[in-house]
């Protein structure tokens, strides 16, 4: 058998999926580590997708395509990454439970976590039944149905969007990118649902910067009657029948508001996963807030300041699933770029 | 008559001395608002004036606050301000002995050795010389400490010591030659005439290689230009803290305080502050984030001279850590206060659209949550549920329609704007016939009890679940887990509960105690009163102090202030609870009483 490259893959999300794949078609040997004990990392949160409302586990069953059976792909589950160092040369992995992997190269696509929201304990997630967050609300509209935990059908839905994003307080400055489009998505999901009910949005700015997302935008508003608001919640509390009530400033009337809906739903942002920060921390290639830092945001983005070692997708920044995708393919471009000048 | 020209500096600047003091002392006077007059009359003839020299001669010539920062540093004031007190005493009766009247030359007590040339004998005049000698050589001790400390301050227990101003310097400076000069021109004289005692008697032989018969005048003159120099920059300097300390300390034992406006009350605090510099080390300000210059030495210092820039004012937590460390005892938050106070006052009415709703009757206890409360909402929650297994009849003020109690507004310096929100929760509270309120805010705590007129018992939580599980109207049990408990600042330094939320912490877990505690704990970072601090570095104060109250690893963090929970919370650092929520998480349920046992059946069969 010949000698091939072999290269380590730390997470089975989208950016890794895309990555392996990649690399096995150049016929290199790729071994995959999931912490988890399923593939597909955060796109199992999500029913459907924006801005096309494209069934996710669809794309998910084209995204796996070739690679779960693979010859040159070898996923294994249930692995942590504790650990990972260059020595002489190659890059050694540890897993939490003392197993130890070996490569030419590795590539990090450990992408992201979601923020918790009982941080902002003003919002009284954890503290008020029907204060939800955006991922609990893709699981509910999975199962078809948004309801309050009394089982009623919500009359009125507020989304409040930017928690934990663009917030000094909890020191993340940072747009999460993905999150006014995703309130968009799933308010026009609710009104299609319930179109008796209705929904409002909470916002600082509306951030509509991709394909089809300011049509979806106008459309929310247009068609579906959903109404805007710009304006922090700044805190909720719960009525006798547990209802949630906001308060908030509409600062574009400039002046105070208060609103008692069924339930609230946060649209919680995008922070550096554990594994993200541990394993850039002990590369020395940490950037803000816990992220990767990429050797040059524009003509070395899946470069690290170590030399072999890649990244791909979301551990480096918020971007959406479709940017990920394109990322992991662009991450083995480069990693296949460098096995050859170190052959 | 016993003259020589070199006389007339020391007597030239003594006068200069005394006539600004005077001219200074009554100005400010004259500047006291009516309350603190007031306070003066009635209080002059009473035994506070004996307190309060009582005082005077503890702080301003022992510096007893001192001793008790550091031994070392304490000694070193002590010997440079009660030495010196001493031997003014002391040169001045033993000068007035000698000229057999209390009415000799002012100036014969300074210089008496050079006048006094011969051994003539009078009453007890043999215990003078080896007196006055030992007196300057423990002055001369704190001197060479001073120069020490300048060059090192840490040997003095002092991290930063404070940089000076020009008058500083000559006052400084002529401070410091002063007492080695007199040493020299009496030890000149006592090789001339004999008349020197074990320290001057010995250094005069030591110089008797030059030739003094020349010399010893120049030495005098010096001597007196020192003293010269040292007086006419006294007012100028921060030397003025030695005059200006002992008034002040009669005017506090008279009962004055400091209001809410720049008073000559003011004044006097300001000049009484000696620049002893401690109050930089204890700023976290300084030590956890790095930020100078806005230190209370630094702001009474810009404040005294009028450049105060807006920075110094206002980038201060108002913690009040400095101002229990002070050994003078100055109003250093209340003081910023004032300074950051508006003049103008604003036109507009902000709170227009507040509607409050008033109680609808009567109740014996009102709870007033606060906008911070409301930001955590579990501390209310934890609260209602205490206030229902207590079975108190409460009306909860702010549930629904709250007003800020206005004491954030007040802290930025808008007093007008904070007496309108004032004057809207003293209607509410009034209406609701209560004799009681609770409160979960500190601040709204400090704000009830000090700027509010209300005829009504005040209570923070903690004291009001203190007494609830005193008066066994709830039971608790004890969680065994560890927790550190967290002084907030408007609670702690600010009204002095310090027990209440031990008494009760105590009871429901293994209450651990930290480096920081009670008037020594530390700001979580997250203070109202500063509006400009940099993000950065309120984290770099958060940090540092959950560091420090976390170094024992406790299972929770308490605090009794939901700003405090907000700011550790975000430290992520250790589970942080509010006193109020341990409390509910461990009322006991076997102790309920079967009353409210059917209660909560039902409402579980609702919930079902
Ligand atoms: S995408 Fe929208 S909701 Fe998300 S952080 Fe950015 S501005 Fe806020
Ligand atoms: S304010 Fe108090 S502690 Fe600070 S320098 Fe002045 S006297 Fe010393
Ligand atoms: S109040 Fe606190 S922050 Fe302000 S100067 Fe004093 S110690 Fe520093």
């Amino acid at each position: 058998m010949e000698n091939k490259k072999t290269v380590l893959v730390i997470g089975a999300g989208p950016a890794g999926i895309s990555a392996a794949k990649s690399l096995a078609n150049d016929n290199i040997s790729v071994t995959v580590l999931e912490k988890e004990d399923t593939f597909g990392g955060n796109i199992n949160n999500w029913a459907k997708l924006f801005p096309n409302f494209k069934d996710a586990g669809e794309v998910k069953s084209s995204l796996i395509q070739n690679f779960v059976n693979n010859q040159n792909i070898k996923i294994v589950y249930n692995k942590k990454v504790t650990e990972l160092k260059k020595h002489n040369q190659k890059w050694i992995a540890n897993t939490s439970d003392g197993e130890v992997f070996e490569s030419d190269a590795a590539i990090l696509s450990t992408g992201f976590k979601v923020f918790d929201a009982q941080y902002k304990e003003e919002l009284g997630y954890g503290i008020y039944p029907n204060v939800i967050t955006s991922v609990e609300f893709e699981k509910m509209y999975k199962n078809g149905k948004i309801l309050t935990v009394q089982g009623s059908v919500p009359k009125k839905i507020a989304f409040l969007n930017c928690v934990g994003s663009r917030d000094e307080k909890v020191g993340n400055h940072y747009c999460s990118r993905i999150c006014c489009i995703a309130a968009v998505k799933q308010a026009i999901e609710f009104k299609e649902l319930y179109p008796q009910s209705e929904a409002f949005i909470f916002y600082m700015d509306i951030r509509m910067a991709g394909q089809f997302y300011e049509e979806l935008y106008r459309k929310s508003q247009e068609k579906h009657g959903v109404v805007y608001i710009r304006g922090r919640i700044s805190e909720t509390s719960s009525t006798i029948d547990k209802k949630v009530q906001i308060k908030a400033e509409d600062t574009l009337a400039a002046t105070p508001l208060r609103m008692t809906v069924d339930m609230l739903v946060l649209m919680i942002g995008v922070e550096a996963s554990k594994s993200t920060t541990i394993l850039s921390k002990q590369n020395n290639i940490d950037g803000p807030y816990g992220f990767a830092k990429s050797k040059d945001i524009h003509t070395a983005d899946n470069y690290s300041n170590e030399n072999g070692l890649f990244l791909a997708g979301s551990c480096k920044r918020p971007l959406t699933l479709t940017e990920t995708i394109a990322d992991g393919k662009s991450a083995a471009i480069s990693v296949v770029e460098y096995l050859k000048q170190t052959k | 008559m016993n003259y020589n020209p070199f006389i007339i500096p020391f007597t030239t600047g003594a006068i200069i001395l005394f006539a600004i003091i005077i001219y200074k002392f009554i100005a400010w006077y004259r500047k006291l608002d009516k309350k603190q007059r007031f306070y003066l009359r009635k209080n002059i003839l009473t035994f506070k004036s004996i307190e309060a020299i009582k005082e005077s001669f503890l702080e301003a010539l022992i510096h007893r606050n001192i001793y008790k920062k550091n031994l070392l540093l304490g000694y070193m004031h002590m010997s440079l301000a009660f030495g010196w007190f001493l031997l003014i005493i002391f040169g001045k009766i033993e000068a007035s002995l000698h000229a057999q009247t209390l009415f000799e030359e002012p100036w014969l007590a300074i210089f008496f050795r050079y006048f006094v040339r011969d051994e003539h004998k009078f009453f007890m005049s043999e215990i003078f010389p080896p007196l006055m000698d030992f007196l300057l050589l423990v002055i001369l001790s704190g001197v060479l400490l001073a120069w020490l400390k300048r060059f090192s301050s840490s040997l003095l227990g002092m991290k930063k010591t404070t940089r000076h101003s020009k008058f500083d310097k000559i006052a400084l400076a002529s401070l410091w030659w002063i007492f080695p000069l007199r040493l020299l021109s009496e030890s000149s004289t006592a090789a001339l005439t004999g008349n020197g005692s074990f320290l001057t008697g010995t250094v005069g032989n030591l110089m008797a290689v030059l030739n003094l018969q020349y010399f010893e005048i120049y030495f005098w003159w010096a001597y007196s230009i020192c003293l010269f120099a040292f007086f006419v920059s006294l007012p100028f300097s921060r030397y003025m803290h030695i005059p200006t300390e002992v008034v002040f300390i009669f005017l506090k034992k008279w009962g004055a305080t400091a209001g809410e406006e720049y008073s000559g009350y003011t004044d006097f605090q300001l000049n009484a502050c000696s620049r002893c510099g401690i109050c930089i080390d204890v700023c976290q300000m300084n030590f956890a984030a790095n930020i100078q210059n806005v230190q209370s030495v630094y702001f009474i210092r810009d404040t005294r001279y009028k450049h105060l820039k807006d920075e110094t004012a206002n980038n201060c937590l108002m913690c009040g850590r400095c101002v229990e460390a002070c050994p003078v005892g100055l109003e250093l938050t209340v003081i910023r206060q004032q300074l950051r106070n508006k003049k103008e006052i604003a036109g507009k009415h902000y709170y227009d659209y507040t509607k409050p709703q008033e109680a609808d009757k009567k109740y014996d206890i009102v709870y007033f949550a606060g906008c911070m409360t409301h930001l955590t909402p579990s501390i209310i929650i934890s609260m209602k549920k205490i206030f229902e297994e207590a079975g108190i009849n409460y009306w909860f003020m702010d549930e629904n329609k709250g007003t800020c109690c206005g004491r954030p507004m007040r802290q930025q310096g808008f007093i007008q704007q904070s007496k309108d929100l004032i004057s809207i929760n003293q209607k509410l509270i009034n209406s609701s016939g209560a004799k009681t309120l609770v409160t979960s805010c500190p601040i709204c705590y400090k704000s009830f009890k000090e700027e509010y007129v209300l005829d009504i018992e005040i209570k923070h939580h903690s004291e009001f679940i203190n007494e609830l599980i005193e008066n066994n109207k709830i039971k608790i049990q004890n969680s065994q887990k560890s927790i550190v408990y967290h002084d907030p600042c408007e609670l702690g330094r600010g009204s002095g509960i310090y027990e209440e939320p031990r008494n009760i912490l105590a009871k429901v877990g293994n209450l651990k105690s930290s480096e920081f505690e009670k008037q020594n704990s530390l700001c979580c970072g997250g203070s109202l009163s500063n509006a400009i601090i940099e993000l950065e570095d309120q984290i770099k104060i958060r940090n540092h102090a959950l560091e420090n109250l976390t170094a024992c690893n406790p299972d929770i963090l308490a605090t009794a202030c939901p700003l405090c929970k907000k700011t550790f919370v975000h430290g992520n650092k250790a589970k942080v609870m509010d006193i109020a929520e341990i409390i509910a998480e461990n009322i006991s349920l076997q102790n309920q009483s079967s009353k409210h046992k059917e209660k909560n059946k039902i409402k579980t069969k609702i919930e079902l």
